[in-house]
C-alpha cells in the first residue's frame, strides 16, 4: 500500500469506511508530509492542523455512527482566494493579509457539510493573476517534480499540494487556466466546471464572468466526486444556473466507442512545444484505438482569444477591486487625513505590480473614448468565440488540446515580462471566454516534467468530459507517478 | 500604441493608485506592450455581432423578498481598520468649504 498521503480520495474513503484507518490518522499522516515537504514547496499560506485534527476526531465520530460521505475525513486544501470561516483568507495579497472572513463559501460549506478535512489554505498568484504563483505575497510555490521550476499558476499552490501529497483533494479557481495549467505543469487532475455549475458565493472575485470554482485531484474518479459535493444552485450567485446536476459517478465510464473526438489544429504547432505535441496525439491515438472517432478540426478564432481575455478579465477586475479601500477590512493607510491620499496609498503598497497592471489596464480599457475600442469590441469577439464552439460541438462530442503549450518553466524566466507570461494561457482561455466544462490530465512527461492534456465539451456537457478523461486514465498510468521529493 | 505619462498618471489618478516614478515608467512600458496585443482585434468585422457579457444568459434573476438575520454587529466590525462604536472609522470625507 502507497503511504496514507498518497492514497486518492476514493482510495481512502475504501479503507475508512472499513475502519482500517480513521480520519486522524490519514490527517496527522498528511501533516507529517506537510511539515517534511512544505519548506521546500511553500504551497501553503496558512496550514491549520489544530482545526484539522478537530475535524479529523468529528469525521471519525460519524464515521462510527455508520454516516459516512465520499468525503468524510479526507484530507483537503482550499486556494487561498475562497473564504473560509475564522480563518484568514489571503486571495494572496498582503492587503488581505490579516482578514478573517465571517462566512464560509458555499462550496466549503457543502464539503464541510460531507465531513471533509480542511488542511490549509493554498498558495497562489495575488487575486488569482498569474501564471506561476510567483505573483503570491507570500513567496513563490515550487514544482514538486522539479524545485527550480514553477507549478503554474494561479492555483499552483494546490496543484503541488496534491502532486506531492499535502492533501488529498484541493479546491482551485479558473479564470483564465487557474486550476488547468497548473494541474498539467504539476501532473494532477484539474477540472474547471461550466460556468454557473459551481457556486462563486465566497470566492473572492476577479473576473465575475469568467470566475468558476473547480476539483484539483489525483485522478478522474476523484474530481466525480469532489464536483458532486461542490455542484448545484445557489440563490446566494445570481449567475449559477438553476438545474439538478447528475451523479457525476455515473459518467466513470470505460467506454468511447462512437465519440466524436475534434483535435483543433490551432493548439498545435507553431508555439506549442514538440514532445507536449507529440504527447497529446498519442493520447488522441489512443482513445481511437478505445474506439473514439478522432479527426482534425479547425477554430480559427482561437488567436484571437489571449487578446479577448486580457480586455475583458482585466476590465471587470478593475471593477471588483475598487473594494479594496483601507475601510472595511483589509490592509489601510493611516498616516494622513487625507481621504484620497489614504485610498491611493492603501492601494500602492496593499496591491502587488500585477495586480496594479490589470486595474489600470482595465480601467483604461473602460474609461471614456476608449470603452468601444475594447471592452465592447471584445465582448463582440467573445460572441464569435462562443458561436464557434457551439458551431464545433455540433461534429465533435469533445474537443482535445494540450493545456500548457510548454512544461513547467524555470522561476524568473517570464517575470519580467508579462506579455511572456500571458501567453502561457493560450491554450487554456478559450474555454473561459465560452464558459465550457474543461478537465486537464496528465498525459506524459518530457525530462521528467508533467504535460497535460485538455479535453473539453459544450455547456453541461461534464459528463463527456468525465467519461472521455476516465476511460484514458483506465488505459495509462500518468496520473499515478510520483514526485520525487 | 504608446501610452503617453500623462495618460498613465490619469489611469493611475482613476482607480486611485498611487505610483513611484520608477513604477511609473515601467508601466508606461509594459502597458503601452500590453496594448499592441490587442491590435489583432481590429481584423474582425464585428459590425453585426451583438456583444456577449457572460457566457450563460441568465437574465433579472429575482428572488422572494424575504428577511434573513444578518450578520453580527461584532462579526462585520472584526475586520475593520479602524472604528469607532459601531461604526468604521475614515478620514473626513466632505472638505471645508
Amino acid at each position: 500500500m502507497p503511504p496514507l498521503y498518497a492514497l486518492t480520495v476514493h482510495e481512502a474513503h475504501t479503507l475508512l469506511r472499513r475502519r482500517e484507518i480513521s480520519a486522524v490518522e490519514l490527517t496527522q499522516a498528511v501533516l507529517e508530509r506537510i511539515r517534511r515537504v512544505e519548506p521546500l514547496l511553500n504551497a501553503f499560506i496558512t496550514v491549520t492542523e489544530d482545526l484539522a485534527l478537530q475535524q479529523a476526531r468529528e469525521a471519525d465520530l460519524r464515521i462510527a455512527q455508520g454516516d459516512i460521505a465520499p468525503l468524510t475525513g479526507i484530507p483537503m486544501q482550499i486556494k487561498d482566494v475562497i473564504v473560509t470561516k475564522g480563518v484568514r483568507s489571503t486571495a494572496g495579497s498582503r492587503m488581505l493579509e490579516d482578514f478573517i472572513p465571517i462566512y464560509d463559501a458555499t462550496v466549503v460549506e457543502r464539503l464541510r457539510a460531507q465531513g471533509a478535512v480542511l488542511v490549509g489554505k493554498g498558495n497562489m498568484d495575488e487575486f488569482a493573476m498569474g501564471s506561476s504563483t510567483e505573483n503570491s505575497a507570500y513567496g513563490p510555490t515550487r514544482n514538486p517534480w522539479d524545485l527550480e521550476r514553477v507549478p503554474g499558476g494561479s492555483s499552483g499552490g494546490s496543484a503541488a499540494a496534491v502532486s506531492a501529497g499535502e492533501c488529498l483533494f484541493a479546491l482551485g479557481s479558473d479564470t483564465g487556466g487557474s486550476v488547468r495549467q497548473p494541474a498539467a505543469l504539476c501532473g494532477v487532475t484539474g477540472l474547471k466546471p461550466t460556468y454557473g455549475l459551481v457556486s462563486r458565493y465566497g470566492l473572492i472575485a476577479f473576473a465575475s464572468s469568467l470566475d468558476q470554482i473547480g476539483p484539483m485531484t489525483r485522478d478522474v474518479e476523484d474530481c466525480a466526486l469532489v464536483l458532486n459535493a461542490i455542484a448545484g444552485h445557489d440563490p446566494r450567485d445570481s449567475t449559477s444556473i438553476p438545474v439538478t446536476p447528475p451523479d457525476y459517478t455515473r459518467a466513470l465510464v470505460e467506454d468511447v466507442r462512437g465519440l466524436r473526438l475534434g483535435l483543433p489544429k490551432e493548439y498545435f504547432g507553431e508555439g506549442i512545444q514538440p514532445e507536449v505535441e507529440t504527447a497529446v496525439k498519442t493520447a488522441a491515438r489512443l482513445l481511437e484505438t478505445l474506439g473514439a472517432r478522432v479527426e482534425e478540426c479547425s477554430l480559427p478564432l482561437t488567436r484571437y482569444a489571449l487578446a479577448v481575455y486580457y480586455i475583458i478579465a482585466p476590465s471587470e477586475c478593475s471593477a471588483n477591486l475598487t473594494r479594496y479601500d483601507g475601510v472595511k477590512y483589509g490592509y489601510s493607510y493611516q498616516e494622513t487625513d487625507n481621504m484620497w491620499e489614504a485610498m491611493e496609498k492603501t492601494r500602492q503598497y496593499g496591491f502587488g505590480a500585477e495586480v496594479k497592471r490589470r486595474i489600470m489596464l482595465g480601467t483604461y480599457a473602460l474609461s471614456a473614448g476608449y470603452y468601444d475600442a475594447y471592452y465592447l469590441k471584445a465582448q463582440k469577439v467573445r460572441t464569435l468565440i462562443r458561436q464557434e464552439f457551439e458551431e464545433a460541438f455540433r461534429r465533435f462530442d469533445a474537443l482535445l488540446t494540450p493545456t500548457s503549450p510548454t512544461v513547467a518553466f524555470r522561476l524568473g524566466e517570464k517575470t519580467a515580462d508579462p506579455v511572456a507570461m500571458y501567453k502561457s494561457d493560450i491554450c487554456t482561455i478559450p474555454v473561459n471566454i465560452a464558459g465550457l466544462p474543461c478537465i486537464s490530465i496528465p498525459c506524459g512527461f518530457a525530462d521528467g516534467l508533467p504535460i497535460g492534456m485538455q479535453v473539453m465539451a459544450r455547456p453541461l456537457g461534464e459528463e463527456v468530459v468525465l467519461r472521455v478523461a476516465y476511460t484514458y486514465q483506465q488505459a495509462t498510468s500518468w496520473h499515478k507517478r510520483f514526485p520525487p521529493l | 500604441m504608446r501610452l503617453t505619462r500623462e495618460q498613465v498618471l490619469h489611469v493611475a489618478t482613476l482607480c486611485r493608485i498611487g505610483l513611484t516614478e520608477e513604477e511609473m515608467e515601467r508601466f508606461q512600458a509594459q502597458l503601452s506592450h500590453i496594448l499592441e496585443q490587442f491590435e489583432v482585434l481590429k481584423e474582425i468585422d464585428t459590425t453585426e455581432v451583438p456583444p456577449t457579457s457572460h457566457s450563460v444568459a441568465l437574465h433579472s434573476v429575482m428572488r422572494p423578498d424575504e428577511p434573513h438575520p444578518p450578520f453580527p454587529k461584532e462579526e462585520v466590525l472584526r475586520n475593520a481598520p479602524r472604528r469607532e462604536g459601531d461604526f468604521f472609522r475614515v478620514p473626513l470625507v466632505l472638505e471645508e468649504s
